[in-house]
């Protein structure tokens, strides 16, 4: 067969695999603008005045644009102040989980000491453990030592999850012992070692860690619902659910707060599409949904 | 001769061993420390502390009495909601974690076969798994509150449909809605990643001894990708039986209690009735289940997930 005849006999597929290829896109195009209704909804409603929320018959766009209420709500109700105890926690709560992690996965790894399996295997059973089931004993020990309604009440109780040690494990086993040994025969510390040898290398699996862990206790809700009671250290997901009042639900202001309360994650998700991607397919787990 | 040389050979470095060991033993002590002690404070303690909880009739403000496993028989007998709330638990599971991996699997091939816009396409429907339960919740109220937009739309198709969260058959599966715009994309994603790996020679090998795109996918890729499939099947199982944000915000366990799950009664047992002990048996039922359903889900995997031998 010479390519002559091949070009004289392909014409009539490609153009019954371009329409297909339309449909196809378009068809998904059209589920997608489905699915995104919802963000467009909570944009449009926390935009107008609240008598206009539940409008008979409901207005896709409001008659008249307040975007003062996202400034309202964040001043005044106060979604700033929730945001703020929000960014504390998360952000506590990811910095001593990576320290910590780093520090036990290297144990895990690299060093010999009694009982590493036995510890290992306590860590990794435990991860099953619905976190319902800890909640109630963790209150009983956090309003005994006077924690209700204090950051570190908030962050501590979460911070010790055993997933990082052993992600972070997995991590360090795949970096070759070489890249060690000369350093340890020049007598470097073993934190030495830690910090600028195997952290460096191990810096996506880090910055995967970080990013769930944030997201992660950024979304958490049943904790802070329990430990915390009032406005002054309520985080974004526990402030969402406190404005329906008597007087009636202030739907715009709950949605401008749960627009402000996605703008992080969104944010996230979009910018490090590719370092999700490829970290979900690392095979981890950052827990399932 | 052999065994000579041998002997001092092996006397000799011992002993420096044991004491480099004692040395990286006393390290390893250092750095296991911060992360064991919250282990043991955070994880270990309560873990033991909510068993002990779960045989006494603990308050909160009474001092806990040994009450043996009157909180179990309690239970199983005389609460009328238990199995209710038992039973809401389970289907909401099953159809949740079906619904989920059908429609994650369906969108990850679909993506997967787009020739561009990807990409674009994933990030979509990942953006919701990334945003607080919470937020999605209350969005999610709105649209089906009565008078809401959902009303709305079977009013001028002229559907005589009940309002989803005031119907005791209808309420759980809006939550079950919402749990799925909420979540699929994560499964999505990590299917989508999963079809990514599949060799695109094996594809093409079939293409040409003329097996059809459905036999491609059910003799080729969905075997190749099952291990994946089986990793988000168990995961998602173990969330979705702690189920709790979306029902305290849409429905509070109603209308009725129809949809009270079980981390929505441990949450209202433990924290609105203050009965610390029944909560804590009732969390332990919970935990069972989880391991349960996980040792089924594995027992089940040698019938359908493949793994290179």
């Amino acid at each position: 067969m010479t390519a002559k005849a091949r070009a004289v006999r392909k014409p009539p597929y490609p153009l019954r695999a371009r329409i297909l290829d339309i449909v196809s896109h378009g068809g998904l195009a059209l589920v997608a603008l489905v699915f995104l209704f919802p963000f467009f909804w909570m944009v449009s409603n926390a935009v107008r005045g609240n008598n206009e929320v539940l409008a008979v018959p409901p207005r896709l766009l409001p008659n008249e644009y307040q975007w003062g209420n996202f400034l309202e709500a964040w001043l005044h109700l106060p979604f700033g102040r929730f945001f703020l105890n929000s960014f504390i926690v998360a952000g506590g709560v990811t910095a001593i989980t990576v320290v910590v992690s780093c520090l036990a996965a290297y144990a895990f790894a690299r060093l010999k000491f009694p009982g590493r399996e036995g510890i290992l295997v306590a860590y990794l059973g435990t991860l099953m453990i619905p976190q319902v089931m800890l909640v109630i004993p963790l209150f009983l020990i956090v309003s005994r030592i006077g924690w209700i309604n204090t950051y570190q009440g908030m962050i501590l109780p979460m911070a010790f999850s055993s997933f990082g040690a052993f992600l972070l494990r997995q991590f360090f086993l795949s970096i070759p012992r070489e890249l060690e040994e000369a350093a340890l025969i020049d007598g470097a510390s073993r934190l030495r070692i830690l910090v600028s040898i195997i952290v460096p290398l191990a810096l996506p699996a880090i910055g995967l860690l970080a990013l769930f862990t944030f997201i992660g206790q950024w979304n958490n809700f049943l904790w802070p619902l329990i430990v915390v009671n009032g406005l002054d250290y309520a985080t974004l997901p526990l402030g969402l659910t406190m404005f329906q009042t008597q007087q009636g639900t202030a739907w715009n202001y709950i949605m401008a707060g749960a627009a402000l309360s996605m703008i992080p994650g969104v944010v996230l998700a979009v910018v490090l599409q590719q370092v999700i991607y490829k970290g979900i397919t690392l095979g981890s787990g950052f827990g399932g949904r | 001769m052999a065994e000579l040389a041998a002997t001092p050979a092996r006397t000799a470095p011992p002993r420096r061993r044991s004491r480099i060991t004692a040395h990286e033993a006393r390290t390893a002590v250092l750095f296991l420390l911060p992360s064991f002690l919250g282990f043991v404070a955070f994880m270990l303690f309560p873990i033991v502390a909510s068993l002990g909880l779960s045989f006494t009739n603990w308050q909160l403000l009474s001092a806990p009495q040994f009450v043996g496993f009157s909180n179990y028989v309690r239970l199983l007998t005389t609460d009328p909601s238990f199995f209710t709330v038992l039973g809401n638990t389970l289907f909401f599971t099953v159809e949740y974690l079906v619904l989920n991996i059908v429609i994650a699997l369906g969108l990850a091939v679909w993506i997967s076969s787009l020739k561009r816009g990807q990409r674009w396409f994933r990030v979509i429907f990942f953006i919701p798994t990334f945003t607080p339960t919470i937020a999605v919740s209350v969005v999610w109220l709105l649209i089906f509150t009565p008078g809401g937009v959902v009303d709305y739309l079977f009013q001028t198709l002229s559907l005589a449909f009940p309002n989803m969260l005031l119907d005791g058959n209808l309420a759980m599966q809006a939550v079950i809605i919402v749990t799925l715009w909420a979540n699929v994309g994560y499964n999505m994603v990590l299917f989508n990643a999963a079809l990514d790996l599949v060799p695109q020679s094996y594809l093409e090998a079939a293409k040409i001894d003329g097996a059809s795109a459905w036999d491609r996918f059910w003799k080729i890729r969905l075997p190749l990708i099952s291990p994946t499939i089986f990793f988000g099947t168990v995961m998602t199982a173990i969330t979705s039986l702690q189920v709790f944000d979306q029902i305290y915000v849409i429905t509070r366990g109603g209308p009725g209690s129809s949809t009270a799950t079980l981390g929505f009664a441990i949450y209202t047992n433990g924290f609105q009735n203050y009965q610390m002990g029944y909560a804590s048996a009732l969390a332990w039922v919970m935990f069972l289940i989880i391991m349960l359903l996980t040792g089924f889900q594995f027992w089940l995997q040698r019938k359908w997930v493949h793994y290179d031998s």
